[in-house]
């Protein structure tokens, strides 16, 4: 029967259906759910590693020992990968490897939207593309089959609408895969120059037999239909291309490294027009081109942000010489942009670091929010972990910025390359201050666990990592811990390690606001004592509105943090009161 | 049965449970379905859409301007957002609620009128959330809304009430309540 599955349910029942024992990843979104759901199988093991190179790394050495496995990340997660994973296109695997990235055009959730079928081109591995949760399904049964006959990590590539979508899926019996035995192999698992040599070799064989495959495999596949316009497409730009076009000639291509030269050719025969219809970068069109075809492609359909069949049917029509209404109109409304949770343990710490007038470089997580107005504090956002060492670069620049720069980074984020520039900060003697915003959770992504949280993804006991032992380890001697719900000591502790002229790791710890039992009484305004000074509004709390000229806070919203009682010089903000509404 | 659904809200508002029980309906009556969400960033407090789209056969899961013939909206100002996306016979049903986003919240805009702006489209303000408040359930009104939007659906109310039952575990009862509320309102 029939079920309905995001396509990130869907991976996680291919893998399962296929016989993969072992997942692994780092959670980022759109991919967080397939290792989530993927671990409520039976007869699995999956994890969560401190990163993507880590947890492609565990990949391939279950891969050696003989277990299909399922690697997941999220498209800049494989950039974190790629040291490991251009090198893994030479060594090749043993069972089935295949790595999942999530991309995300139209940056839902990110702070950049890179097209990642490159990487199949730069390493030369395949690159799978579904355009449904039951493309998704079967592909990642047919990547694992790919995998182990032409000796290749497989790359199945979603994006957000084919990660987040629920389309109906029809679910296969689990096959029962035996671990294949590891033989030694040095030629081909030790990558010194004169092995890799000779495995460059092999890449450059397999790269032509793949080129064989593509052609004949069913993955890609010309749709006929009627006019002289035909569409190149692949991934969830095929949908809208059915959607605004259904009629039209269609090759659709599911397998998207290598490219399949004969039948884009056959294709270019039955048609006049060849318009190639894929979001962000022109991978495709690039390549019709390089084969000597015409072709319309991004001189049309946008190379930024996702697309859909509005935007697709409206860029080809116009191309076509049909008039076109103008589009929508501009709505002129107040924009509602994400905004930290009421009782968000991150809002007092960048309330400070914006009173402080201090510059600071942050980081990948919840707290990225405290760029936001009105607190406004954050100066800078790369990547996971850049924080600590661009703060590192800017006092050594300048040293005005080490009495007035603080890194910040999240607890997650810390373990997950926040190490490595705290070390590199102790070394060559930076003088910057460290806020670990701990609230002991992987929060952005919906609360996973981490080596920090005492628990596994199979719901196991773990070990806790100790930040601050880790950091006095690494060298740093001025460590401290604070409760960011203690706005007076926060103030102090800060102003003091700024100021203290050598490295300093502050950790601030309190549970993120979602996690169970994070709910206190809500606080109420006396309206007799406020002035409407609208110093509360500072802290940008959703919970606090001005109503008459006064604060007011919404009792169904308000999470009882308190800390807007003490940014109040009035003391017209008390526990309790008014209770639920 | 061919329908478009936009459900527009802010993030936590329970917009996903809603669409996924519309969803359960229309699949169980064999029909093709589709629903695109968004999660991650958005889901903290940001203005979120989900779009729902089931008839005989869907191809893009995503709703475009003018072809929507529900938005089911949590929130006033995010039902204005999404309002040019309804057909001309297209109807919104609103939640009689306003949550200030941060620009309102500090004065540098103010909160816009629901009825001025709507002017030319079909539409109900609904009062979901005091409706959901007298069912003792402040949670349900997602299911206050849902109850609403199947009476003017074709699916048997049976349907929806397994569907609620379902999926909302120790809720289920409250749920329920509140979306019978719902779905005679105004009727």
């Amino acid at each position: 029967m029939a079920k309905l599955m995001t396509g990130n349910e869907a991976i996680a029942r291919g893998a399962f259906e296929a016989g993969v024992k072992i997942g692994v990843g780092y959670p980022g979104t759109p991919s967080t759910e397939i290792l989530e759901n993927f671990a409520r199988y039976p007869g699995v093991y999956a994890q969560w590693s401190p990163n993507e190179k880590v947890a492609l790394e565990v990949g391939i050495g279950a891969s050696l020992a003989g277990a299909r496995t399922l690697v997941t990340m999220k498209h800049v997660g494989v950039n974190v990968a790629a040291d490991t994973l251009l090198t893994l296109s030479y060594t090749g695997v043993n069972a089935g490897l295949v790595l999942v990235s999530a991309d995300d055009p139209g940056l839902h959730s990110s702070q950049n939207e890179q097209d990642n079928r490159y990487y199949g081109k730069l390493a030369k591995i395949p690159v799978l593309e579904p355009s449904d949760s039951e493309e998704a399904r079967k592909f990642v049964k047919l990547a694992y089959e790919l995998s182990e006959e032409f000796d290749t990590p497989v790359i199945l590539r979603t994006t957000t609408r084919i990660a987040h979508t629920h389309t109906l899926v029809i679910e296969e019996e689990p096959r029962e895969v035996s671990l294949k035995p590891y033989v030694k192999n040095p030629q081909k698992y030790v990558m010194v120059p004169g092995n890799a040599r000779l495995r460059h070799q092999v890449v450059e064989e397999r790269r032509q037999k793949l080129l064989e495959y593509a052609e004949i495999t069913p993955l890609n596949r010309i749709e006929e239909g009627t006019g002289d316009v035909g569409f190149i497409t692949s991934g969830i730009s095929y949908q809208y291309v059915k959607e605004a076009f259904p009629g039209s000639p269609v090759l659709k291509l599911g397998l998207t490294w290598p490219l399949p030269e004969k039948l884009i050719l056959k294709f270019a025969e039955k048609v006049k027009t060849i318009i190639v219809v894929e979001e962000l970068e022109p991978y495709i069109e690039e390549h019709v081109r390089a084969l000597g075809l015409k072709v319309v492609g991004k001189e049309i359909i946008p190379r930024t942000g996702e697309l859909n069949h509005y935007i697709v049917q409206r860029a080809v029509l116009k191309y076509l010489g049909e008039e076109i209404a103008d589009s929508l109109e501009n709505l002129d409304l107040p924009q509602r942009p994400p905004v930290m949770c009421p009782g968000c343990p991150h809002r007092p710490v960048f309330y400070i670091l914006s009173e402080l007038k201090l510059t600071v470089t942050g980081d990948i997580g919840c707290y990225t929010l405290g760029v936001m107005p009105p607190l406004g504090a954050i100066d800078t956002t790369v990547c996971m972990g850049a924080g600590i060492g661009m703060a590192l670069g800017m006092e050594k620049a300048n040293p005005d910025f080490s009495g007035k720069t603080v890194a910040v980074i999240g607890d997650s984020t810390f373990l997950h390359s926040g190490i490595t520039p705290l070390i590199d900060m102790v070394y060559n003697g930076g003088k910057g201050t460290i806020l670990i915003l701990d609230n002991r959770t992987t929060a952005m992504t919906g609360h996973q666990p981490h080596p920090a949280t005492g628990k596994t993804l199979m719901g196991e006991p773990a070990p806790q990592v100790d930040f601050e032992a880790l950091a006095r380890a690494l060298g740093v001697k001025r460590v401290t811990t604070v409760d960011p719900f203690d706005l007076q000591q926060l103030r102090a502790v800060i102003t003091e390690e700024v100021a203290a002229g050598e490295v300093s790791v502050v950790v601030v710890r309190r549970e993120c606001a979602l996690l169970p039992n994070q709910t206190r009484e809500p606080l109420t305004v006396i309206s007799e004592k406020c002035t409407g000074c609208q110093r509360c509004l500072k802290l940008g709390c959703p919970a606090i509105a001005i109503k008459d000229k006064k604060a007011s806070i919404d009792p169904l919203l308000c999470n009882g943090c308190g800390v807007c009682a003490q940014v109040c010089k009035f003391s017209a903000i008390i526990k309790g009161g008014d209770s639920l509404g | 049965m061919d329908k478009n659904i936009l459900l527009a809200g802010v993030g936590g508002q329970g917009t996903i449970l809603a669409s996924k029980i519309i969803a359960g309906v229309a699949e169980k009556a064999g029909l093709d379905v589709k629903v695109a969400e968004v999660h991650g960033m958005a889901q903290r407090g940001g203005a979120v859409v989900t779009y729902l789209r089931f008839g005989k056969k869907v191809n893009s899961p995503l709703i475009a301007h003018r072809e929507a013939d529900f938005l089911l909206a949590f929130e006033k100002l995010e039902a204005l957002r999404w309002l040019s996306y309804l057909k001309p016979e297209g109807l919104a049903l609103v939640n009689d609620m306003e949550i200030y986003p941060l620009p309102v919240l500090t004065g540098k805009a103010s909160y816009p009128d629901f009825r001025e702006r709507a002017q030319g489209v079909n539409f109900n303000l609904i009062p979901a959330r005091e409706i959901a408040k007298s069912r003792n359930n402040p949670r349900g009104i997602n299911m206050v809304l849902l109850g609403f939007l199947a009476k003017r659906l074709t699916f048997p109310k049976e349907a929806w009430l397994q569907e609620i039952q379902k999926r909302s575990g120790k809720f289920s009862e409250a749920n329920i309540a509140c979306f019978q509320a719902g779905f005679t309102y105004g009727a």
